[in-house]
């Protein structure tokens, strides 16, 4: 078994050794600007780049030229909310998101709010899913957009982005979902679901970092976006910049790739998931599952270990790369937003641990780390004083904390 | 980040874990912090009635790494001292002999905490104690 152990598929995903071979030619004969319209190198460029196009709408049921490329999921989150508030602004002046959304989403919106739009942020159920009715009665004759994630990163939970899309169809509002954790991983399709806009990035199935797509619905309705980037009028005018033509070809091979394996894929990872999981929950006492495991992703399990702090875990599992809800794991020293939105109370943000499985994920490494995970929460709990408080009988929720 | 060596040893093989009568009239009894905090530690010291000196110190630390590494050195630095001497230990020592870096200097801080609660536990105590002795 090669250490470390990587686990934190929902952070990034290893480039699978194909989507490498299909680029390299694109960074040496291959060199061409896909915009030279006059010689052979463009041409060349142009058609890699309209192939890859072909491999990333027929993933997600779209057209190949309702497909325009970004530098990854943030320019998508921000050209899609941006340029939909800009393009409409007369419309209307109401986005209706999520509180558990990516920040590319939640930061954006932030700065609108701040030129004069008005956001509406819902709160998620306690088991990660949006109210529906609650999103229906959010909608007003102002709204011009709802924008919520297809599957969150750090939960896994996926929303009823069918349903969603349906409502806000009827309302005539258009729909922009963050697809990033959710394509590739589990059938996608944007004429299914009722979506009118969608960000999607490479580095998240298989493919290379810095490159990232936009879905822009062209009928039904005709979806139009103020550019967020001046220039030569590339992408159907939405996006200036030279395309990124080897990290093109690489996302669409991985998007081509996740289509051709996503069904054996997803099962096999989500027998593996569930091994971890039972394993777990049958061997510790205390442990709870963030998010509702009857509509998630198959490779997420993120759970929380009462009593013993996120990493402090992390720390002892240190041959094994996952990530932690923890406010010591994080850069602001608070603990998840997301799990903190699901309403079970920090101390059980501080305790959990987040696994994602990918395609390069096996047997051997799930139950090596099953082990060590068990085996180093019991040693934390012999160290915390909080499991012996509760192991006596004591009722935390009772007790006078010095809080600091 | 990269935890310090001397973080990881404490870590790795954590001194003096473990809990004391908290109802003896010689052991003092600190806890500091909140489980929505992420930190929680228990600090007990037990003091010899006759030399003053403390003789047993034991913790127990919900927190990350950093903070179960300077509730493991807190004990450490006890065992011996009076109570007063005990009183005199600052976090700057425990951030410098473990090498905490800036953001982990508030667990150096809890530590030193539940020192001072653990002797304001400890000399309430003797308070209580003292003139009951008397008066029997």
């Amino acid at each position: 078994m090669k250490m470390p152990i990587y686990l934190d598929n929902h952070a990034t995903t290893p480039m699978d050794p194909r989507v490498l071979d299909a680029m390299l030619p694109y960074f040496k004969e291959q060199f061409g600007n896909a915009a030279s319209r006059n010689h052979a190198f463009g041409w060349e460029a142009e058609e890699a780049v309209e192939r890859a196009r072909k491999q990333i709408a027929e993933l997600i049921g779209a057209t190949a030229k309702e497909i325009i490329f970004t530098s990854g999921a943030t320019e998508s989150n921000n050209l899609a909310i941006k340029g939909v508030a800009e393009m409409y602004a007369e419309k209307g002046n109401h986005i209706i998101t999520a509180a558990t959304e990516h920040k590319a989403i939640l930061d954006t919106c932030k700065h609108l709010e701040k030129n004069g739009f008005r956001v509406t942020y819902l709160p998620l159920q306690s088991n990660g899913l949006i109210d529906l009715e609650m999103l229906k009665e959010a909608i007003t004759d102002k709204t011009i957009l709802i924008s919520i994630m297809y599957a969150n990163n750090e939960i896994g939970v996926v929303q009823s982005i069918a349903e969603i899309g349906k409502i806000a169809k009827a309302r005539g509002v258009l729909f922009h979902t963050d697809g990033v954790q959710a394509v590739g991983k589990i059938p996608v399709n944007v004429i299914k679901d009722n979506i009118d806009l969608m960000s999607i990035t490479a580095h998240k199935l298989y493919g290379p970092k810095g490159v990232g797509a936009l879905y822009v619905r062209r009928k039904s309705p005709r979806v139009q976006l103020t550019a967020q980037m001046d220039g030569g009028g590339h992408e159907r005018g939405m996006r200036s910049g030279t395309l990124n033509v080897p990290g093109i070809v690489g996302f669409g091979k991985a998007c081509e790739l996740c289509q051709q394996e996503m069904a054996t894929e997803s099962v096999r990872l989500r027998t593996l998931r569930d091994r971890l999981k039972d394993k777990l929950t049958s061997e510790l006492d205390e442990v709870y599952i963030n998010g509702t495991m009857e509509s998630r992703l198959p490779h997420n399990l993120n759970i929380s270990f009462a009593y013993v702090e996120g990493e402090s875990l992390l720390m002892g599992i240190n041959d094994v790369a996952v990530s932690s809800g923890s406010a010591c794991t994080s850069a602001t020293l608070e603990p998840s937003y997301v799990l903190k939105a699901l309403g079970a109370g920090d101390d059980l943000a501080h305790s959990s641990i987040r696994f994602g499985l990918g395609r390069f994920t096996t047997d051997d490494e799930i139950d090596y780390v099953t082990n060590r995970v068990i085996e180093v929460v019991r040693k934390l709990r012999e160290l915390s004083p909080l499991y012996e408080m509760v192991k006596e009988g004591v009722d935390l929720s009772k007790v006078v904390w010095t809080a600091h | 980040m990269a935890y310090s060596d001397k973080v990881l040893d404490h870590y790795n093989n954590p001194r003096n874990v473990g809990s004391l009568d908290k109802n003896d009239p010689n052991v003092g009894t600190g806890m500091v912090g909140a489980p929505e905090c992420g930190d929680v530690m228990k600090l007990q010291l037990k003091v010899n009635p006759v030399t003053h000196i403390i003789e047993e110190a034991k913790f127990k630390t919900f927190g990350c790494g950093s903070a179960i590494a300077s509730s493991s050195l807190a004990t450490e630095m006890l065992k011996g001292k009076t109570v007063d001497e005990a009183l005199d230990i600052k976090n700057t020592v425990i951030v410098q002999e473990l090498s905490l870096p800036p953001v982990k200097i508030h667990c150096s801080v809890l530590a030193e905490d539940a020192i001072k609660a653990a002797i304001t536990d400890y000399k309430k105590k003797q308070e209580v104690a003292t003139p009951v002795a008397q008066q029997a």
